[in-house]
């Protein structure tokens, strides 16, 4: 079983990785690292603690912590949905940590509550609507390839800044620009 | 499906909470009604079967709201999703 250190140090070296902080107010990062342990002990891996899981790791791989949602949580609002990650304005205090709205297409919402109609339950079915804005980027120092909607705020490979990042156009010849 | 109740001095308004277990923002909402000292009920729907989470679902649903938490119906009326304290001050009379 993990401990709650073990979460926490993984959440802090990710955050660091990727040019995030974690939650700066103490009570409420302890609440969300119990969370997320809570979950990996009844579920056996680390879903998002504010969000309704299924158990069921197909169903739930887009909320395993850091979700699939946070990067553009974070673009948007300065934080993820739990705001377990925030940016460095919300920890020098420039913006405020508040519930922000729900990123997470309605179908997979829907799946969690284990009663959903048959047809929706393959994973297939769900329509990957969070993918319509994402892009390739691809770090021009250490050639990391990343595919999000906006480049990250660091390379988490070679920690360079995101002015280092270009895109990769897809067609029929690959340019990139 | 049992609702958890806490009792609370102010007790005038009926305040129902669907929350998380393990969600920070809804142990916020929580330790707010506590110290404002807000009689309510909560289920934990983490913790209930599957029947009941449809349950609460179509409920959350019916108010036109998505299943989200934490999700407050105050006198079964006023449904505010997310930890708004501005909004369930307001509903409260506070």
């Amino acid at each position: 079983m993990t401990s709650l250190e073990n979460i926490k140090r993984r959440a802090e070296n990710n955050a660091k990785k990727h040019g995030y902080f974690l939650n700066p107010d103490p009570d409420f990062l302890q609440n969300l690292i119990v969370g997320l342990k809570e979950n990996e002990d009844r579920y056996g891996f680390a879903s998002c603690p504010c969000r309704l899981g299924s158990g069921n790791f197909e169903w739930d791989r887009d909320i395993i912590c850091p979700c699939d949602y946070r990067d553009p949580d974070v673009e948007e609002f300065g934080q993820c949905f739990c705001a377990l990650y925030v940016s460095k304005d919300v920890v020098e205090g420039k913006r405020p940590m508040q519930p922000i709205p729900e990123r997470r297409p309605q179908e997979k919402v829907d799946r969690a509550i284990g009663k959903a109609p048959e047809k929706t339950v393959k994973s297939e079915a769900v329509s990957e609507t969070s993918d319509t804005n994402r892009k390739l980027f691809y770090c021009k120092v250490c050639g990391y390839v990343t595919f999000r909607e906006e480049p990250p705020h660091k390379c988490p490979i070679c920690q360079a800044k995101q002015e280092m990042f270009g895109e990769i156009v897809l067609g029929t010849d690959i340019q990139v620009r | 499906m049992d609702r958890v109740k806490v009792k609370g001095a102010i007790d005038k308004h009926q305040v129902l909470l669907y929350a998380l277990s393990t969600c920070g923002w809804c142990k916020m909402t929580k330790a707010y009604l506590r110290d404002s000292d807000i009689a309510y009920e909560y289920i934990d729907v983490d913790k209930i079967t599957p029947d009941e989470r449809e349950t609460i679902h179509q409920d959350i649903k019916k108010r036109g709201s998505r299943l989200a938490f934490p999700t407050i119906i105050i006198d079964d009326k006023t449904i505010i999703t997310g930890f708004k304290k501005d909004e369930i001050k307001k509903a409260l009379g506070l």
